[in-house]
């Protein structure tokens, strides 16, 4: 009697004690691979030492801004942790809606001891930003067209080559990356496509361009897409993420080949929302110090072909979890891939996106 | 009639009077009637009426920059900029003052983008001179400090669009959604290159029109042959009809895209009748008949359902009578039993018309670039760009062009003459 009266209340005080410790955090990212690989990677492995702590997957990165804006005005902010892209986090960090942090007293530093704004170095973006991979949008192009007699794309500006290389291109509906293609293979110098771009004639010399190749075009919205049409050989070159075009070319063995000439790198990462309460935002550091740790970021790699974005992960980079190749040639930072990368240009973006995009519509419409 | 009998006021048993006590009875009655739908009435109001007309509000509301800049505003309204000059130090010391309680909220940035919007390059100005505050010196002159940490303050410009967005309330957005501005003489057009909406607004209308005929043509076939037909077949048909209700919107979209696309089954057929070569494959999606085709099947229900309910009610016999009467097929059908039917089309008509016109999901997948609606820019506005004042205008400009043709539709055909069964 006495000893199930103890096991009882044992029972009970257990119960009692861990659901007063257990936390729910919501985490927001893509969806998708993308998020399986952090799930496998952070969280997995995080709630296996924290049993308390639950994490509940939100799939809205890609509207992640607009809600966050609407939840702050509501003065109700249910998301904990937010995926989101460089240019978004920017965004975010001016409207106020991300919380600024300070990258060495939040984030762990590297093993060998180096503070973490030297590790993450110039991809700290933003003061709000916790960088976690670079990517990259590039083009994958069909290596069975027979039309090309045998010739592949070898650079950039194949992609606007209509007589070597005929055949439909698929390109993002969005001016940002495309206006500075057209413009470096309009005989623009790398360093001055955003000087040429910031006036009248640089816009209306970019959008000609891209009028040599719009019938031919066909525009894509979401990432997805791209291999979609590559595989379907609805187009024959596209641009879209390169983890994209991996899980075309290496999972699903699609005749398709990378065309890494200016890639142009971008970033993702986490952003902590503002006005998390004192108890939920301190789970909230400790998870994000973990998750972007150096062996956490270089675990990652296992699952998606994008690269750390800390310095000191680079080298832990392994094989993948299921196919068993070496990650270490797939990444868009790797050397052999990286010989000529363009560098998006954040700031840039953030003051002229209204307006160019507005032409850009309209161009598109025309 | 009057409510006196030999001069006597007929009252209750109670001595009260009858008119008085059945005004009473009948107030009471609405009461509870009100009372009744109050929940439902309250329901609505708070989560429907409410948040739109918040939404809306939106479009020209504009406090932001008086909450953010109180004393530069102040001193702002008494530069001219006809005067071709940047203010003087009076109006960089009172930004001075509002930019450091700013930079400490944390709202200069805020603000920054609010005003990128009117003019690229005020988002950079406002977060680089927030870094640049704290190290400014506090006793001026402020003018030259801040001409330093950026030229662009020294712009006529910059302070002309401060100056045109300090009131609580602007008609920037509505203008925006006209596709004009005010420039230095007044309200004028933008340049053609970026004028975008109302073209999108007119494409919007035309190809709501094209799919709701298409939907009528497709649909009064298929809802007379569910009417006309015994039970037990009519309701097998009924599955069929209501079955692509039960299907995802993405996954019949999706479908779509493999039908139609120049690699899909309807090309790789037509190549294999040889009906057309390999070389003129047709391009059936990413376009416009993308979006007419996929929007029709989409929005085909909303006609059949309220045709099928009011032929329903159609009786038989004023058909057989015609034609005992000496009508032929054609007299009988297009002289007793459509205009019976006229009812349904307006309510079908009415539904996949109001559908469409706000529809955004499927344009987007399968509309390229000449089948998109107005509605995909409103999504970008809220959604990526932030613009939501812009997007309350543009909302509210697509509200009232449906409801000034609903209003169009009732004296034309008459809303009374709609049916849903």
């Amino acid at each position: 009697m006495k000893l199930k009266t103890l096991i009882l209340a044992g029972t009970a005080l257990a119960f009692a004690g861990s659901s007063a410790l257990a936390t729910d955090l919501t985490l927001v990212s893509w969806g998708g691979a993308y998020q399986a690989s952090q799930k496998n990677a952070y969280t997995d492995p995080y709630t296996a030492e924290n049993p308390d702590i639950t994490v509940i997957w939100d799939e809205s990165s890609a509207e992640a801004v607009a809600k966050l804006r609407a939840m702050n005005e509501a003065g109700n902010v249910t998301w904990d942790l937010v995926d989101v892209v460089a240019s978004d986090a920017i965004r975010l960090c001016d409207e106020g809606l991300a919380m600024e942090i300070d990258p060495d007293t939040v984030l762990a530093a590297a093993p060998d001891g180096t503070p973490a704004s030297e590790d993450f170095g110039d991809l700290l973006v933003s003061e709000c930003f916790i960088p976690q991979i670079v990517y990259s949008t590039t083009f994958g192009f069909r290596s069975d067209v027979d039309e090309w007699g045998g010739k592949e794309p070898a650079e950039i500006c194949d992609v606007f080559d209509l007589e070597t290389f005929p055949g439909k291109r698929s390109l993002e509906k969005r001016p940002i990356n495309n206006m500075e293609w057209a413009l470096l293979c309009d005989g623009v110098p790398k360093e001055e496509v955003y000087n040429v771009l910031e006036t009248e004639e640089g816009q209306n010399r970019a959008f000609a361009k891209l009028d040599t190749i719009k019938d031919n075009v066909v525009w894509w919205s979401a990432g997805a897409e791209t291999p979609q049409l590559l595989a379907d050989k609805e187009v024959v070159i596209g641009s879209t993420y390169n983890g994209r075009l991996f899980a075309l070319i290496e999972e699903q063995k699609q005749p398709v080949k990378m065309l890494w000439d200016a890639q142009v790198f971008d970033l993702d990462g986490w952003i902590i929302p503002t006005g998390l309460p004192e108890d939920r935002l301190a789970e909230v550091k400790k998870l994000v110090k973990y998750a972007t740790d150096t062996q956490r970021l270089a675990d990652q790699a296992k699952f998606i072909s994008y690269g750390p974005a800390r310095k000191s992960s680079a080298p832990l980079v392994g094989q993948h979890a299921t196919l068993g190749i070496d990650m270490a040639p797939h990444m868009p930072t790797d050397p052999n891939n990286a010989k000529n990368t363009f560098l998006y240009n954040y700031e840039w973006w953030a003051d002229y996106r209204d307006d160019i995009d507005a032409k850009f519509q309209a161009w598109l419409a025309q | 009639m009057s409510d006196t009998t030999d001069g006597q006021v007929l009252t209750t048993q109670d001595g009260k009077p009858l008119k008085a006590a059945l005004r009473r009875a009948l107030r009471r009655e609405k009461l509870r009637a009100f009372l009744l739908i109050a929940p439902l009435l309250i329901f609505v109001l708070i989560t429907f009426v409410a948040p739109i007309v918040d939404m809306l509000f939106r479009s020209v509301e504009n406090g932001i920059v008086a909450d953010t800049l109180p004393k530069t505003v102040i001193e702002l309204s008494k530069w001219d900029p006809a005067s071709g000059e940047a203010p003087d130090e009076v109006v960089f010391a009172a930004l001075y003052d509002d930019m450091v309680i700013a930079v400490d909220q944390k709202t200069h940035t805020r603000l920054g983008s609010r005003l990128n919007y009117e003019q690229s390059g005020i988002s950079s100005l406002f977060r680089k001179t927030g870094r640049r505050i704290k190290r400014m010196d506090e006793d001026g002159p402020f003018k030259d400090q801040f001409i330093g940490a950026d030229k662009k303050w020294g712009d006529v410009a910059t302070w002309q669009v401060l100056q045109q967005f300090s009131p609580r309330y602007t008609d920037g957005y509505f203008l925006n959604a006209f596709d004009a501005k005010r420039g230095a003489e007044g309200i004028e057009m933008k340049p053609e290159d970026q004028q975008i909406y109302m073209f999108l607004f007119g494409r919007t209308l035309f190809l709501s029109i094209v799919i709701t005929l298409s939907c009528l043509l497709l649909g009064y076939p298929i809802a007379f042959l569910l009417a006309s037909l015994p039970l037990r077949t009519s309701n097998l048909l009924m599955i069929l009809v209501l079955l692509p209700f039960w299907t995802s919107l993405l996954v019949r979209t999706s479908a779509w895209k493999v039908l139609l696309q120049q690699q899909g089954v309807i090309n790789d057929f037509l190549v294999w009748t040889r009906l057309i070569d390999d070389a003129g494959r047709l391009v059936m999606i990413n376009n416009q008949t993308g979006t007419i085709i996929a929007m029709t099947h989409i929005l085909l229900p909303f006609m059949i359902l309220p045709l099928y309910s009011v032929m329903k009610t159609i009786s038989p016999s004023y058909v057989r009578a015609a034609k005992s009467l000496g009508a032929n097929d054609w007299t009988a059908f297009w002289r007793v039993y459509f205009p019976q039917s006229v009812p349904g089309i307006g309510a079908g008509a009415i539904l996949v018309f109001i559908l469409s016109i706000g529809y955004y999901i499927t344009p987007e997948l399968v509309g390229g670039t000449s089948g998109i609606f107005i509605s995909n820019r409103i999504a970008y506005h809220i959604s990526s760009s932030l613009n939501w004042g812009l997007a309350a205008s543009l909302g509210t400009l697509l509200l009232v062009a449906v409801l000034v043709l609903f209003v169009v539709y009732d004296k034309i055909v008459g809303i009374d003459n709609v049916k849903l069964g």
